[in-house]
């Protein structure tokens, strides 16, 4: 992944890689080497590592992660290279001549034994008293190496507080076994910076700058380092049993909107495979569970699109024909609060370049307290909303202090994925058997636009469905086959994109008379688009419009903080690596297309709810009380 | 920490790096030179060096944790380490400590009150010939006894 490579990434923390020939088959391309006495040719550089996986040779790993740099520090995958004294690691041994392998032996398993033995002298915590129980990688290597005693001892007593200062990650240092997959997530994958390892030899232990808790410091809560530790070090706040505790209070009615990501993944918590979508189940289960009403965060994510839009439109009406100079250009997304945090703590003097539009799960909030309060004659007070994300900094966002609009806390807990699936657990549901049901009214069904927000590049195409329409007067199945608007899909970390609006506009479709009087202002134009995931990434984009460069013409610009968009979110379904991100990304664009409403502007329930409710129209006054937001310049000084 | 001070602070740092290159390879020196001059690199130096050198924060932090020889605190005037290595422990470390800490008034890891000196522990000072042995601030005192530990130490202003 081309996120290695972030320059301020620790040399120490880059791997030793050998560039891989580009043609292996050459003389010199590639090497034979013996593994278990097996000859097997591969590519010069590979490591012992990859080499026995394609061989199907099973390497226990601990410290190494797919998504991330080489480090090479647990031991876990040792192995025996013929004429080397030592062990080797071989996550970190890189081939290079003609060596002899053995990954079985007495030596190497001994070794194994050891390395675990001496993780769990100073892993404290109870197995069944602890959220990765059954899904903790440290469990699993005990278990493959019989661990039947603790030949160094186990600590009994905690030595760390545990830091749980954050909305939405909780740090326990007493379970770390300081892989450093999380430092790599946070200074290499996500360029943010807040997890090293301080102290040294015994004393060593993942902290933050002068051990400050989570919240003071420059946390984006993307909570991609919980997705990648492999124990209960690092885990979400869950809000799980307060929900419980209001589902049972029968004066509460309890509302709950689902995004699109949690249900493309919440299968793999129920031992399916990445990639099926389970919308319909999770309804049927949700309100079994006893949620009074089930709701698709994809509706709001098309009243998103109408806002945002509009909010685009007329910042380029003001910069284009009213020659306004003030006007911040390009807008960024602002769906994803792990960017709208990072932009905030590393660029603040770009704020302005964020779309004020509220992200989805925001504005269904606002909606649950005044109009859908209103609709069913309960009093907004007793409504305890919840959402279910792909994500822990939505945790942290619904407990902004500015989202209140409604006159209420907008949305009362956020909740992951995970989370999600052990409620239902505890409910004694096996989710894959539910019998499928629909959305609750008055919101109903929702748009395929909605839906593909959960991938990277979603919220641009979903715009560029409604936006095309809207000016060019055209279906935007005559410019992209079947709608899909295939230059901004795909996991490349940057993606630009140019798009002509052609020199024939069509009439302001009703909802926007209001605002421009005509398209002739577009006749010709190219929209210029860029979708950026992962906050390193981000980073890269930042600094290109900071320096003047390609990124500071674009018109709009989607950001997403977690690698992949949401479908990759710190809230996920733990393992993630690409294969497994791709799978749920095709699972959403599957559901996309099996859609019958593709496009925001098609999704009658919304077109009603600015006939009914937001009347005065997209950026109206209304919408502009409870849609939108502001945003505050936090800097990067860590008091 | 007043306005004033810390635009000085900064300005220094930037001479610091402007000596040494706004590298990450200069986290080192700049360090060494802010510890030199301060006795610690404090919370808001350690956040100037990361902008300087454009790195993160928690980076520095953990480089200052892992020397002994830097600090994110600060410590006495004067800082005296004493060799706690299996040579200079059998040839009596234990009871020069004792002695020191009795004078003092304080324990290891500590600083004394009137902020004169911080005592510390060092592994291997490479005076295993000549234990037990004492870095006073950058100068070394060998073959110590009680006495003359005690005496060198009174000499510290």
């Amino acid at each position: 992944m081309e996120n290695k490579d972030t320059s301020r990434a620790p040399v120490s923390q880059k791997s030793h890689v050998v560039e891989k020939p580009e043609h292996p088959e050459y003389i010199g391309g590639s090497i034979s080497v013996e593994i278990n006495e097996k000859k097997v040719s591969v590519p010069l550089g590979t490591t012992i590592l990859e080499a026995c996986r394609e061989n199907k040779i099973h390497i226990p790993t601990l410290c190494h992660h797919d998504d991330l740099c080489v480090s090479g520090v647990c031991r876990i995958c040792l192995v025996e290279v013929e004429g080397m004294r030592t062990l080797q690691a071989s996550c970190a041994f890189p081939i290079t001549a003609p060596i002899k392998i053995k990954t079985t032996t007495q030596a190497v398993r001994k070794a194994r034994r050891h390395i675990i033995d001496l993780m769990l002298s100073e892993h404290c915590g109870e197995c069944y008293a602890c959220v990765r129980n059954n899904n903790c990688e440290l469990q699993s290597l005990a278990k493959e190496y019989g661990v039947d005693s603790f030949t160094f001892g186990h600590i009994s007593e905690p030595r760390y507080e545990i830091d749980n200062s954050s909305f939405s990650i909780i740090r326990n240092s007493d379970k770390c076994i300081l892989c450093k997959r999380c430092v790599r997530t946070c200074i290499d994958l996500q360029e943010v910076g807040v997890l090293e390892s301080v102290n040294r030899g015994d004393k060593t232990m993942i902290s933050t700058f002068m051990d400050k808790p989570l919240s003071d410091v420059i946390c984006i809560n993307c909570g991609q380092c919980i997705n990648r530790c492999p124990t209960g070090a690092l885990q979400a706040n869950d809000p799980s049993d307060q929900i419980w505790r209001d589902i049972e209070d029968p004066a509460k009615h309890v509302v709950i909107q689902t995004a699109p990501s949690p249900r493309a993944a919440i299968g793999e918590e129920f031992g399916l495979p990445a990639g099926h979508s389970m919308t319909k189940e999770l309804n049927t289960a949700l309100k079994r569970i006893g949620f009074d009403g089930v709701f698709d965060t994809n509706t709001t994510a098309d009243l998103t699109i109408f806002e945002e839009g509009t909010e685009l439109i007329l910042r380029l009406y003001k910069a284009l024909v009213e020659k306004d100079e003030s006007v911040a250009l390009p807008q960024f997304t602002s769906c994803s609060p792990g960017w709208v945090k990072y932009l905030e703590h590393f660029y603040p003097e770009y704020t302005d370049n964020l779309s004020t539009a509220k992200s989805p799960q925001q504005m269904f909030g606002a909606l649950f307290k005044t109009f859908y309060a209103d609709k069913i004659g309960v009093d907004p007070k007793d409504i305890v909303s919840v959402a279910v994300m792909p994500c822990s900094a939505k945790k942290f966002e619904c407990n902004r202090p500015e989202m209140d609009d409604s006159g209420w806390k907008d949305v009362d807990y956020g909740l992951t994925t995970r989370e999600m699936a052990k409620m239902i657990k505890e409910a004694g549901i096996h989710l894959p058997e539910m019998p499928p049901s629909n959305f609750d009214s008055p919101f109903g069904e929702a748009s395929g636009a909605g839906l593909i927000f959960g991938a990277t590049g979603g919220v641009m195409e979903a715009a560029i469905r409604s936006v095309v329409e809207f000016v060019t007067g055209n279906k935007i199945e005559d410019i992209f086959e079947k709608a899909n608007v295939i230059p901004v899909r795909g996991f490349e970390g940057i993606k630009y994109a140019e798009l002509p609006l052609g020199d024939v506009v069509g009439p302001v479709p009703g909802i926007l008379q209001k605002l421009v009087p005509n398209w002739d202002w577009l006749k010709g134009a190219t929209l210029k688009v860029a979708v950026v995931h992962g906050t390193a990434n981000a980073k890269k984009v930042m600094d290109d419009i900071k320096a003047g460069g390609k990124f500071s013409q674009c018109h709009f610009i989607e950001f997403m903080a977690c690698p992949g968009g949401c479908i990759g979110g710190g809230g996920q379904p733990i393992p993630t690596n690409e294969e497994i991100r791709m799978k749920r990304v095709e699972a959403i664009y599957a559901e996309d297309e099996s859609l019958e409403m593709r496009k925001a502007h098609d999704n009658p329930n919304v077109v009603r709810l600015y006939e009914e409710f937001l009347t005065d129209g997209p950026c109206g006054h209304l919408s502009h009380k409870l849609l939108h937001t502001e945003y505050t310049k936090r800097g990067k000084y860590i008091a | 920490m007043l306005v004033a001070e810390k635009n000085s602070l900064t300005e220094e740092i930037e001479k610091m790096v402007e000596k040494h290159g706004a590298t990450r390879a200069a986290l080192m020196p700049v360090l060494q030179d802010i510890q030199r001059n301060h006795k610690y690199v404090s919370e808001f130096a350690q956040q100037e060096v990361a902008r300087l050198l454009n790195i993160h924060p928690v980076e520095v932090y953990s480089v200052i944790t892992f020397y002994s020889f830097l600090n994110s605190e600060p410590r006495g005037r004067n800082i005296v380490r004493l060799c706690q290595t299996i040579t200079c422990d059998l040839i009596g470390k234990e009871i020069v400590a004792k002695a020191i800490e009795r004078e003092l008034g304080v324990k290891f890891g500590e600083t004394t009150k009137d902020n004169r000196i911080t005592l510390e522990f060092a592994n291997c000072l490479g005076m295993c010939d000549q234990g037990p042995a004492m870095l006073v601030n950058d100068k070394v005192y060998t073959k110590l006894t009680p006495e003359k530990a005690v005496e060198i130490l009174n000499k510290v202003k």
